[in-house]
């Protein structure tokens, strides 16, 4: 009898059924039932259904208050603005809200008179300056993710595949997330400085590689490095995540029949691995889309110093956006606005490029 | 090896099993070392630079400046004077012109900023992330749509915004500003939310059979239960604030205005540590140019998330294998 009742599958989800949704009918049951019946049948016919919306608007005020003032009107605002060629702010003046600046300037009461249209795209545009920035930081984003994210599987991996040491690399490994990039921006200046540790270690005497003798691609190559360092922590962590979830028996069943350990890497582990491998190529090309603050700790000139002789060498778009939004706001908006676009679009490839290669 | 002999024919195939096995640990460790050594070595050149005597640093070729005991390595070398120097200038420097490095006030700046505006960020987004979880209204999956939306924008384009609306309405330099223009995280909202969803609903029912109100079951249930996601969100949000430089930079570049805080007099800088640390390096004052007060500067900067990290090394580790955001 007992083996009969073995083989009767029941489903996770139909014990969950069973042990909540369908009470047995005993008479302890049964009274629980009829209260909670009362209870909220009770409650719903009275004011539990206004109430219960009132309560929500109540836990959403607070956050809802500072996401539409610093978070939603922003968005509007800066959409709005980068149609707005010549808008200015009107700075320091108590009247003169952002809101009530732009339909002023809309009534073209404002000198010089902003122009509705694409104006400030156009410019920026053809502003040679955008455009290296834009160039720098395409350069930068083809270099470093590949690279980072084929470093960082690698060494997941490796790392996966020991046991002695292995916490211990880990956290070595992660150290570089929880510093301040600033700081270590820093220490990488000094150590790529002309009479620096680099030079020393490769015998190259006293290369420039970041101050304004500096060779463009030299930077470039610091600008890269520090990419990495900085950014292989957290692909580590998620790609070991990502390993720690796959199913042991595939690799149970590839050993037994024979199977290399690179055949094994390649047809079992990144496969397997793909939603993870999308994820980190997804954030990773949006993030690198976004560099900046290791730019400029690198050259370690301020907020607006990208190396070379004139500052600008390796400007990247969001230094751009900062660089222009003081004075020519509306610039800066159409920054933002390509910005938003190069993002959109590189998602969406990615995501129709995964319909084909990620198995889940 | 016993149960090795079990597993091989000839005693050929297990010496090339075990020789292949000895390769393969022997290339995997190697390159872990090589990626470890290219990880640690910012940092011990950080470290070892903060404690040598400013003038001979400059003098010495760089690899005295990295080994820590050169001497050992060959006696025809000079002994390296350590010292703290390099720190007490980073703590108490003032230049001619009367302008003051003082990191002590960063620090205060940044932990008052760093715990408040977490504290906030908690606050508001366990109250939004109930509301989305547990309660039921009109127009609910509208607006989580569209608050899940903002996030694919980018942050800049609110910057540009935020910047005039803190000028406008008179926020700049005030730790307001710092706290609460981007102290609400539709990501942290979004996390929290799918943690609280979590629950099973059972537990709602019988909350409420034994009295309890909607506020009463979030205070006395769900923050129990999703207090490890509520955990890691403070940690998050404390590094993140930490690291704070380029807002920080943009609206509280002087000094607080009014002195009602902490009975503040004009002339407390309202600079965070990264952006003091940023100035240890554009600063033209002759007595900061050396590097080793800079890497002094940085070490002060990096060595409390040192600290922090290794205290709280699981909560951090976990909280960002889950969530994937850089602060």
């Amino acid at each position: 009898m007992s083996g009969l009742h073995s083989t009767v599958k029941v489903s996770f989800k139909e014990n969950i059924r069973y042990a909540f949704a369908k009470p047995l009918p005993s008479q302890k049951y049964q009274h629980t039932e009829e209260i909670l019946k009362q209870t909220l049948s009770v409650r719903k016919a009275s004011r539990i259904h206004v109430g219960e919306t009132a309560k929500a608007w109540i836990a959403l005020i607070p956050a809802l208050i500072f996401l539409i003032l610093f978070m939603i009107y922003p968005i509007i605002n800066s959409f709005l603005m980068s149609f707005l060629e010549g808008f200015t702010f009107v700075n320091g003046s108590g009247s003169s809200f952002v809101l009530t600046n732009f339909f002023a300037a809309l009534e073209n009461s404002r000198v010089p008179d902003p122009i509705f249209g694409l104006g400030s795209y156009a410019y920026i545009l053809q502003d040679r300056l955008f455009l290296q920035s834009l160039g720098n930081t395409a350069l930068i984003v083809i270099f470093s993710v590949p690279l980072t994210i084929i470093i960082g599987l690698l060494i997941a991996v490796a790392l996966y595949s020991i046991k002695p040491l292995q916490g211990f690399f880990q956290t070595v490994f992660f150290l570089p997330y929880v510093t301040n990039t600033i700081a270590l921006g820093m220490v990488f200046q000094t150590i790529f400085s002309s009479g620096g540790l680099f030079n020393a270690v490769f015998g190259l005497d006293t290369f420039h590689w970041l101050d304004v003798q500096a060779n463009r691609w030299a930077m470039f190559f610091v600008i890269i490095v520090y990419a990495i360092w900085n950014g292989l922590a957290f692909k580590i962590l998620v790609f070991m995540s990502g390993l720690a979830s796959i199913d042991k028996q595939y690799y149970d069943a590839a050993r037994i029949d024979g199977a290399k350990r690179s055949t094994i890497l390649r047809r079992i582990t990144i496969p397997l691995l793909s939603p993870q491998v999308l994820y980190i190529t997804i954030t990773s090309f949006i993030g690198a889309f976004k560099s900046y603050t290791e730019v400029i700790s690198l050259f370690g000139g301020g907020a607006t110093a990208f190396g070379g002789t004139n500052n600008q060498e390796w400007m990247t778009v969001v230094g751009y956006i900062y660089s222009t939004m003081d004075v020519n706001p509306d610039r800066a908006a159409a920054g933002s606005m390509v910005l938003l676009i190069i993002i959109l679009l590189i998602t969406i490839v990615q995501m129709v490029v995964s319909k084909k290669r990620v198995h889940y | 090896m016993a149960e090795h002999e079990t597993y091989f024919a000839t005693t050929k195939q297990m010496r090339r099993y075990k020789a292949n096995h000895i390769l393969h640990n022997v290339l995997v460790y190697g390159f872990l070392t090589i990626v470890g050594i290219f990880i640690v070595i910012p940092f011990l050149y950080m470290i070892i630079a903060s404690f040598r005597n400013p003038e001979a640093f400059d003098m010495e070729d760089a690899m005295h400046q990295f080994v820590l005991f050169p001497q050992w390595w060959n006696d025809t070398l000079a002994e390296p004077n350590y010292t703290v120097d390099n720190f007490v200038t980073v703590f108490t420097y003032q230049s001619t012109n009367g302008s003051t490095i003082n990191f002590g006030l960063y620090y205060a700046n940044t932990i008052f900023v760093s715990v408040v505006s977490t504290i906030f960020t908690i606050a508001t987004s366990v109250l939004a992330a109930f509301a989305f979880a547990r309660c039921e209204f009109k127009g609910k999956n509208l607006l989580f749509t569209i608050l899940l939306a903002t996030m694919m924008i980018p942050g800049e384009m609110m910057v540009i915004t935020n910047y005039q609306t803190v000028k406008s309405i008179g926020w700049e330099n005030t730790y307001s500003a710092l706290i609460f223009v981007h102290g609400v995280s539709v990501f942290y909202i979004f996390y929290l939310r799918q943690t609280f969803q979590q629950i099973p609903n059972e537990l709602f029912l019988a909350a409420k059979v034994d009295g309890y109100g909607h506020f009463k079951y979030l205070w006395r249930v769900m923050i129990p239960i999703a207090s490890p996601t509520i955990v890691t969100i403070a940690i998050l949000s404390l590094m993140g604030s930490w690291n704070a430089y380029v807002w920080p930079n943009l609206v509280a570049n002087g000094y607080y205005k009014n002195g009602w805080m902490f009975g503040m007099k004009e002339g407390w800088s309202m600079w965070l540590v990264s952006n003091g640390l940023m100035n240890l390096f554009t600063n033209s004052d002759t007595g900061l140019d050396h590097q080793t007060v800079r890497i002094a500067g940085s070490v002060i900067v990096t060595a409390p998330l040192f600290v922090f990290f290794l205290i709280f090394r699981k909560f951090i580790m976990r909280g960002v294998s889950r969530s994937g955001i850089k602060g």
